[in-house]
């Protein structure tokens, strides 16, 4: 599948937004002042509305966006929306509420909470759902994303903990746990999802294995098309390990060092954020870029 | 809502003849020709004149080889959308613009609802929707559902493009709902099957198996073609001209 830059910036800032709500939600960090108050949910606020920003480059009609919310029953991407929605004005009221205290209503913030997990939740499941991709049908890549988004909003959570309470920040440790343990969920879920491919064969697209092997002879177009363009996209997969290198360094191992050290300071966790983010943007490149989807079948492709 | 339409008892469809199809493109051609014009956006075209051209296609024809030596069979595949009893892409839909007609299947864009997103097309196994370059919107084929209930047009002309344009008749249209039709006839004569059954979609459209080979020819019932191509040596004038003129 074509790793379109809107998408692979929506999954990875909109996720991180989330994962910080939810942690603000559950009240982990304090604010010492209301302007820090302000600071730690605009941050949310803003990653929030800078992933769906970007998800709505991707449209063609993006002034029909607000459309998708009305197929909640059946939709995955329409109970995105519905869900992102509904969570950031929860959020923003959690937060107008919270601003004199410098901390939320807990009852509001569970909610916040529940509503972040389960907006991280359909935006895997938009890709978890769909048969036509083995690599992404898979009962892990919820998990996945779920993981990406708590470990780097308690990241970012400590990095901004530490910058308004000064020194270090309680919330290092779990900060680490979420990183080790998105870590091996991920680390399972490369290894298994799409491993035993999606079923289908070019003889079973074609229905002519019976009479052997089946081999594209002809494309149907001399040029590539759009099918072609948007889910055949093959370039830089023989990059795929060093990338892959890459992204667990940047996302996983780098911060988890940062946060770890004992002179964890507020710049050290600052950077540690900045770092996880190239982290999983590298690593939702290649869950794009890695993507094998069934209509490739039909045009040479054999998995 | 996306949700899907209780199974409609009127399932129209193609069937697709394999055994007969030439690969000559006219379905695709005609198919275009028709829809360009036809239900909703134009079919664009990017660069069409240039190095890389491009555009959106509701119907396109493939070219396989199947089996190995002598046994090999080049197979003209021609593919478009299968209108699936349950059609991935239609409950992935957000904006509800993708949907199924509850009175004869027939699988639809609404252009004005469309958002573009591109899901339709992801949750498709074969590759039946085509972004539209030009408009932002998902196009399909719409088994010409502006020509098959208009009554403007002659009766012959009220059937898709593609079946009415094809010069091998490898294509036919009708209800595969009904048992009692020609095109479930021909299904059930000719063991029609399906595009990938094993993604679950049931697909209406079905695809007819290349007839098997005739029997390979043993040597004495064998015709030597060359044998009969030879022509005998020229006798009395036509002889004597031959070597006359060989001669000069």
């Amino acid at each position: 599948m074509r790793p379109a830059f809107s998408l692979i910036v929506f999954t990875t800032l909109s996720g991180l937004g989330f994962g910080l709500a939810a942690i603000l939600g559950l009240g982990l960090i304090m604010a010492p002042t209301p302007q820090w108050w302000v600071i730690y949910n605009g941050v949310a606020l803003a990653l929030i509305g800078a992933g769906v920003l970007s998800s709505t480059l991707h449209l063609g009609h993006p002034e029909r966006a607000w459309r998708a919310m009305t197929q909640w029953r059946s939709s995955w991407l329409s109970r995105e929306g519905v869900l992102a929605a509904l969570t950031t004005i929860i959020l923003l009221g959690f937060a107008a509420e919270g601003y004199a205290e410098g901390h939320g209503n807990l009852k509001i913030g569970i909610a916040v909470a529940l509503l972040s997990l389960a907006t991280i939740w359909s935006t895997a499941m938009i890709y978890a759902s769909l048969k036509t991709v083995a690599r992404w049908h898979h009962p892990l890549t919820p998990f996945v994303f779920v993981g990406y988004a708590i470990s780097g909003g308690l990241v970012l959570a400590a990095a901004l903990d530490a910058l308004a309470n000064g020194g270090i920040s309680l919330l290092a440790q779990p900060a680490l746990m979420g990183l080790i343990s998105t870590a091996i969920v991920t680390m399972i879920w490369t290894k298994q999802a799409g491993a035993e491919g999606s079923g289908s064969t070019p003889e079973s697209a074609t229905g002519l294995g019976n009479l052997g092997e089946v081999r594209m002879l002809m494309p149907p177009h001399s040029e590539e098309n759009w099918l072609q363009h948007e889910m055949g996209f093959v370039v830089a997969r023989k990059h795929a390990a060093k990338l892959r290198l890459f992204s667990v360094t940047l996302a996983i191992i780098l911060p988890a060092v940062m946060v770890y050290s004992a002179a964890a300071s507020s710049a050290m966790l600052v950077l540690a954020a900045i770092t996880h983010v190239i982290g999983v943007m590298v690593s939702r490149w290649l869950f794009f870029a890695e993507a094998k989807h069934t209509v490739m079948l039909y045009y040479g492709a054999r998995h | 809502m996306t949700d899907m339409p209780a199974p409609s008892e009127k399932k129209l469809g193609l069937v697709i003849d394999l055994d007969i199809c030439v690969g000559c493109q006219a379905c695709v051609v005609n198919c275009k020709e028709w829809n360009t014009a036809g239900y909703g956006a134009p079919l664009s075209d990017v660069n069409a004149y240039g190095d890389n051209p491009s555009g959106s296609w509701l119907n396109r024809v493939h070219t396989f080889e199947a089996g190995k030596g002598a046994e090999a069979r080049v197979v003209h595949f021609p593919k478009s959308c299968l209108h699936c009893e349950d059609a991935p892409c239609v409950p992935v839909c957000p904006t509800g613009a993708s949907y199924k007609r509850a009175e004869d299947g027939i699988v639809l864009v609404n252009e004005d609802w469309c958002i573009g997103c591109g899901l339709c097309a992801w949750s498709c196994p074969y590759g039946a929707r085509e972004m539209d370059p030009a408009e932002g919107v998902m196009k399909k084929c719409t088994l010409c559902v502006d020509r098959i209930y208009n009554d403007t047009l002659d009766e012959e002309d009220q059937i898709p493009a593609c079946v009415r344009t094809c010069p091998t008749s490898a294509r036919h249209f009708g209800d595969l709902g009904d048992p009692n039709s020609d095109v479930s006839k021909l299904v059930a004569e000719r063991g029609g099957f399906d595009l990938m059954p094993e993604q679950n979609t049931k697909p209406v459209n079905k695809y007819l198996p290349p007839r098997p080979r005739r029997q390979a020819a043993d040597d004495d019932t064998s015709v030597d073609l060359v044998a009969l191509a030879k022509t005998d040596e020229p006798s009395g004038f036509w002889s004597w001209l031959d070597k006359t003129l060989d001669r000069l």
